[in-house]
């Protein structure tokens, strides 16, 4: 399986163990209310990181600010040597054009809570799409690649179907193989199971468990997951007002955390199942 | 006698011929409609510095103007600027600016209509941005507006005969001027408004069935 998976580690791409992403001093506000306060953090290449804490604690917009949905009110993030929304010129750091928006998005990929296929196409066509159009695959390699990707997924027969046909936990595999299409180097993983029925979650945290277990790709996920978290991740950071509370090795931070305001989360995520 | 059956089968095909004309005027004004609208929608989206203004400023004008001005304005001012069409074309031009205003708001409905998730899957996928409108967003945004872009072309349908002001001889100007001749005006009239009624009802009807199926698809 793992020579389905992103092995294409380009001239420019990271080796494994260097930071792949980078924030620093990173604030977000939306109006009065700040998000995130000067975060830093870093994700090492090929790691697995799992962010928790209570809503609102900014995690979700870590990651839009990652995919370039959301943008930073100050501060710099990283993709590998890249600056995210800046570019080095003259020593100084100016913000980027469109064109390097889409050379350092080419290297994430994302997998959002409510699936977002697109439901004019059917389903080969949503995994097709983008690396024809995008790297520039020629149609048959791309139907191939996208053959395999399905049924790693599990969707070997689904191909002809519309995304309206398929149940909840069937989209959000499609929509997990769309974007491993692309062969990113960072996988973003926003809460993928929080719009799924009970029963359809367990399909889908299996397939990205397999993924995290048989591949390279950097993941960061934000989940309620608990389970998931200990599982697939290298590393578990517990958010809190915008701010990182703890971080440490699922083991640590799940059995023993340090701070208080870990356990008091931990404690009302656990109880609540 | 007041209804002269002889009289009706006489004028029948000079009216036939006004009804292919207001047909012919609203088929094509209606793809300028449908064409121009979407342009303006698009560059009112791309805020474009001065030019979505420009469009903002067109739109507003034209819609807040009476269509007759409008016709008269192409019809017999432009010619003065050295800009010279028949009155058909003009009739064409007219009608389709001026729906071509009201379908804009219908595709910008449209559009926005379509989830806020579909512009990020297409960023997170590095989708080039006319993709993003060819390949996702018009395909979905377009289907849930076409019942709103039928209606137009019914009333754009019901509002040729404005074009009689600027002497393009389409239906109710057949009418007119058959009934000039004899002044008898009963026929003519009635029957120009039966031929109205006997195209634009069953499109609406058409249309309908067209909206529910479309409900149904969604």
């Amino acid at each position: 399986m793992s020579d389905l998976l992103p092995e294409p580690l380009t001239a420019s791409s990271p080796r494994r163990g260097d930071a792949v992403i980078v924030f620093d001093k990173v604030v977000k506000r939306y109006g009065d209310n700040v998000v995130l306060r000067e975060l830093d953090f870093r994700v090492k290449s090929g790691e697995h990181v799992t962010l928790i804490g209570p809503s609102g604690s900014g995690k979700t917009t870590i990651l839009r600010l990652i995919m370039t949905l959301e943008k930073a009110n100050s501060g710099t993030i990283q993709v590998g040597d890249d600056y995210l929304t800046h570019v080095q010129r003259k020593g100084k750091l100016v913000p980027a054009d469109e064109k390097h928006l889409r050379k350092v998005r080419q290297r994430i990929g994302m997998v959002f809570q409510q699936f977002n296929l697109f439901p004019n196409m059917k389903v080969m066509q949503n995994l097709t799409e983008a690396p024809v159009r995008v790297l520039g695959l020629p149609k048959e390699e791309a139907v191939e690649r996208a053959r395999d990707l399905l049924e790693l997924v599990g969707l070997a027969d689904k191909g002809d179907a519309h995304p309206s046909q398929l149940s909840g936990g069937q989209q959000q595999r499609v929509a997990i193989a769309r974007a491993l299409a692309m062969q990113p180097d960072v996988l973003l993983l926003d809460e993928v199971t929080s719009a799924l029925d009970p029963e359809l979650v367990a399909g889908v945290l299996n397939i990205l468990e397999d993924i995290a277990k048989s591949t390279d790709i950097t993941m960061l996920c934000v989940t309620h997951e608990m389970g998931f978290a200990r599982d697939v991740s290298d590393r578990v950071l517990m958010f809190d007002q915008g701010q990182i509370v703890e971080e440490a090795a699922p083991d640590k931070l799940f059995t023993d955390p340090d701070q208080q305001r870990t356990r008091d989360f931990l404690r009302a995520v656990l109880e609540r199942k | 006698m007041l209804w002269d059956w002889g009289y009706a089968i006489d004028i029948l095909p000079e009216l036939l011929r006004g009804l292919l004309l207001t047909v012919q005027a609203t088929l094509l004004g209606s793809a300028v409609a449908y064409a121009l609208g979407l342009v303006f929608a698009l560059v009112r989206r791309s805020r474009i510095p001065v030019l979505s203004q420009a469009v903002w400023l067109l739109v507003e004008f034209v819609r807040s103007t009476p269509l007759l001005v409008q016709l008269y304005f192409l019809y017999f001012v432009l010619p003065d600027l050295g800009i010279r069409f028949d009155a058909l074309t003009t009739g064409v031009i007219g009608l389709g600016l001026h729906y071509a205003c009201y379908t804009a708001e219908v595709y910008r409905a449209g559009i926005e209509a379509v989830p806020k998730g579909q512009w990020e899957a297409c960023t997170a996928l590095s989708l080039p941005r006319s993709r993003v409108w060819t390949g996702v967003i018009l395909p979905q945004a377009v289907p849930r507006v076409l019942p709103a872009l039928g209606n137009y072309m019914i009333s754009m349908f019901k509002e040729t005969p404005l074009l009689l002001a600027i002497s393009v001889m389409e239906l109710v100007g057949a009418a007119r001027e058959a009934g000039s001749e004899t002044f008898r005006l009963i026929e003519p009239l009635t029957m120009a408004g039966i031929f109205f009624l006997l195209v634009s009802y069953p499109s609406a009807v058409l249309l309908r069935r067209v909206e529910s199926r479309l409900a149904f698809a969604h």
